[in-house]
């Protein structure tokens, strides 16, 4: 598993119930079943990562998450999940309210632009491209990038309260300048 | 010296299949009030049932196929089941694993007690007066027929279209004998715009002077010009309009117009390819029920029109699997499926295929759906 999903696993209290949007392969999904026995659901649009997610014995719904969540309930999930693939989402705002809508408790993590790599890249005239940001800007599936700084703006316009939030660079935790030193932000939160 | 010639066989085919028949002398109520005194149920089985009974497959089939669902007749080497594809020693149900049982509806005209059978109360055809059935009469018969094989509990019930309008039944007339439901290209219920597609079909029939009323089987005729036209409207049903075009395109048989009413357009010769084939080998008496049976199914009819609470009863996992071309019964069909299914916190899978086929979609062998069919059948554990 990717550093950002074993910091979510840890977040994931036993039994609870996840959907996990942008699943990959499933691989976290597996993970928390196996471990944690919480029950879930993957959504995954690509056909390849599908395969591997019926393969996997994982949940998986084959829906597009840019048109929202409609085949989810209120309140039906104890913890929505969206990890790395909130940067690849056009209409943001309104996935992160119907993350709020189903789900208790949302964890989200995505790359995080304001990493020094990321500055310096674009300071001497170039996109990024690192570890947490593999893509050339031609082929990246990325569409809105932020920062640390950014997305807590975010929360606090949409009225979501920010609960924990963990800064990784290759692995570890990053507690000094995060949004300078940290390529990956983790973040738990609920409906403010 | 030359090798003795050995007749070349497909290692993934199951081979000679032979069809079986099951008689069944209680009478079956239907739920449309009317009682089958004693029935027949037409079958095939394929692959063997494991000492603990724990590794049955049924598939059900859709409008126009049978019990012959994989491998061919001894008699009869050009008959290939319909879903040969799909079902075999290797292939995506392997019948190395699983043991595969093709049921044939009642009401059909290929071996189950259908309207061409005898009326034991009158000794002629039952014709117009076998009565209509619905898919919940289908898996009563067929939930006989899994008592009279001995199977306790499927391993998992399957079905595209129609059919699998019958894999969603099982799981709720019989929720604790079936443990795996997979539904593919499928609607909870019909539009009024299929529903209308199936009446104009109907009317094709019944309003054809060689029909009768139903009672034709005496008459030595068959409403022939009514299944032609019904199997038409069906076929442009079937196919997307992307793959219509692909196959067909606006190809001049004769190279340019005629400007006359033969056949100009390739599509034209098709359907009525279509057309003359069916209604050379189909019943009209049972294409008017299937299609009936089809605008009946509605399993949320019974909560107000609540899907979820109707599905509540479920307790199988689901596979769920449309397709992107299909106008019948598009994707966004199948989701209120899987809806209702999360709704109920089911273990639910679901598949939305980008091929090109149209409904007819499962039917084909797109790697993507193949794929996710045997991952899914191999995790099922026996």
């Amino acid at each position: 598993m990717r550093a950002d999903q074993t910091a979510i696993a840890q977040w994931v209290a036993p039994g609870a119930r996840v959907l996990d949007l942008g699943c990959g392969d499933g691989s976290l999904l597996r993970y928390l079943w196996q471990e944690r026995q919480a029950p879930g659901y993957g959504v995954e649009i690509d056909d390849a990562s599908v395969l591997d997610c019926v393969a996997n014995d994982v949940n998986v719904l084959q829906v597009d998450l840019e048109s929202g969540l409609s085949l989810f309930a209120d309140r039906s999930f104890d913890c929505v999940v969206l990890s790395e693939t909130l940067q690849t989402i056009h209409r943001t705002e309104l996935l992160m309210r119907e993350m709020l809508r189903v789900g208790r408790e949302v964890i989200v993590s995505f790359p995080n632009f304001g990493h020094w790599s990321a500055r310096l890249q674009v300071a001497f005239g170039r996109m990024p491209v690192s570890e947490t940001l593999p893509y050339e800007w031609y082929e990246t599936p990325n569409v809105h990038h932020c920062t640390i700084v950014d997305f807590e703006d975010l929360c606090r316009r949409l009225n979501v309260r920010i609960r924990e939030r963990l800064v990784l660079h290759g692995g570890a935790p990053v507690t000094f300048l995060p949004n300078l030193l940290g390529s990956l932000a983790v973040y738990r939160c609920t409906a403010g | 010296m030359n090798a003795p010639s050995v007749p070349t066989r497909d290692p993934r085919s199951v081979g000679a299949a032979k069809a079986e028949r099951a008689h069944f002398s209680e009478p079956l109520r239907l739920k449309g009030g009317a009682t089958l005194p004693s029935y027949d149920i037409a079958y095939e089985t394929y692959g063997e049932l494991n000492a603990a009974r724990s590794n049955a497959v049924l598939v059900c089939h859709a409008l126009n196929a049978s019990h012959h669902v994989a491998g061919h007749y001894a008699d009869d080497p050009q008959n290939i089941g319909w879903w040969d594809n799909l079902v075999g020693p290797g292939k995506p149900l392997d019948t190395d694993r699983f043991f595969v049982v093709g049921s044939n509806y009642i009401g059909s005209c290929f071996g189950s007690t259908g309207p061409a059978s005898m009326n034991p109360a009158t000794g002629k055809p039952w014709g117009a007066d076998f009565p209509v059935v619905t898919v919940e009469d289908w898996v009563e018969a067929q939930r006989h027929l899994a008592d009279h094989l001995g199977i306790e509990r499927f391993a998992a019930v399957i079905g595209g279209s129609l059919g699998a309008m019958q894999a969603l039944q099982w799981s709720l007339s019989y929720p604790d004998r079936i443990r795996h439901s997979i539904v593919i290209a499928a609607a909870p219920r019909l539009t009024p715009q299929n529903i209308a597609f199936n009446e104009v079909a109907r009317q094709a029939i019944m309003t054809d002077p060689d029909f009768h009323g139903g009672h034709y089987y005496d008459k030595g005729v068959v409403p022939t010009r009514g299944l032609r036209i019904a199997r038409m409207i069906g076929h442009i049903t079937y196919i997307s309009g992307e793959a219509m075009a692909e196959k067909f395109g606006r190809v001049l048989r004769r190279g340019q117009p005629g400007f006359d009413f033969d056949i100009d357009f390739e599509i034209e010769s098709y359907l009525r390819y279509q057309g003359d084939k069916f209604s050379s080998y189909f019943d009209a008496n049972t294409y008017l029920r299937i299609t009936k049976a089809l605008d009946y199914f509605d399993p949320a009819a019974d909560f107000g029109g609540n899907l979820s609470a109707a599905l509540a009863r479920a307790k199988a996992a689901f596979l769920v699997v449309s397709f992107k071309s299909d106008w019948r019964f598009t994707p966004a069909r199948s989701r209120e499926m899987v809806h209702a299914l999360l709704d109920n916190q089911r273990i639910v899978s679901y598949l939305e295929i980008d091929a090109p086929g149209g409904h007819d979609a499962f039917l084909l062998e797109d790697p993507r759906y193949h794929k996710a069919l045997a991952a899914y059948f191999g995790n099922i554990e026996l």
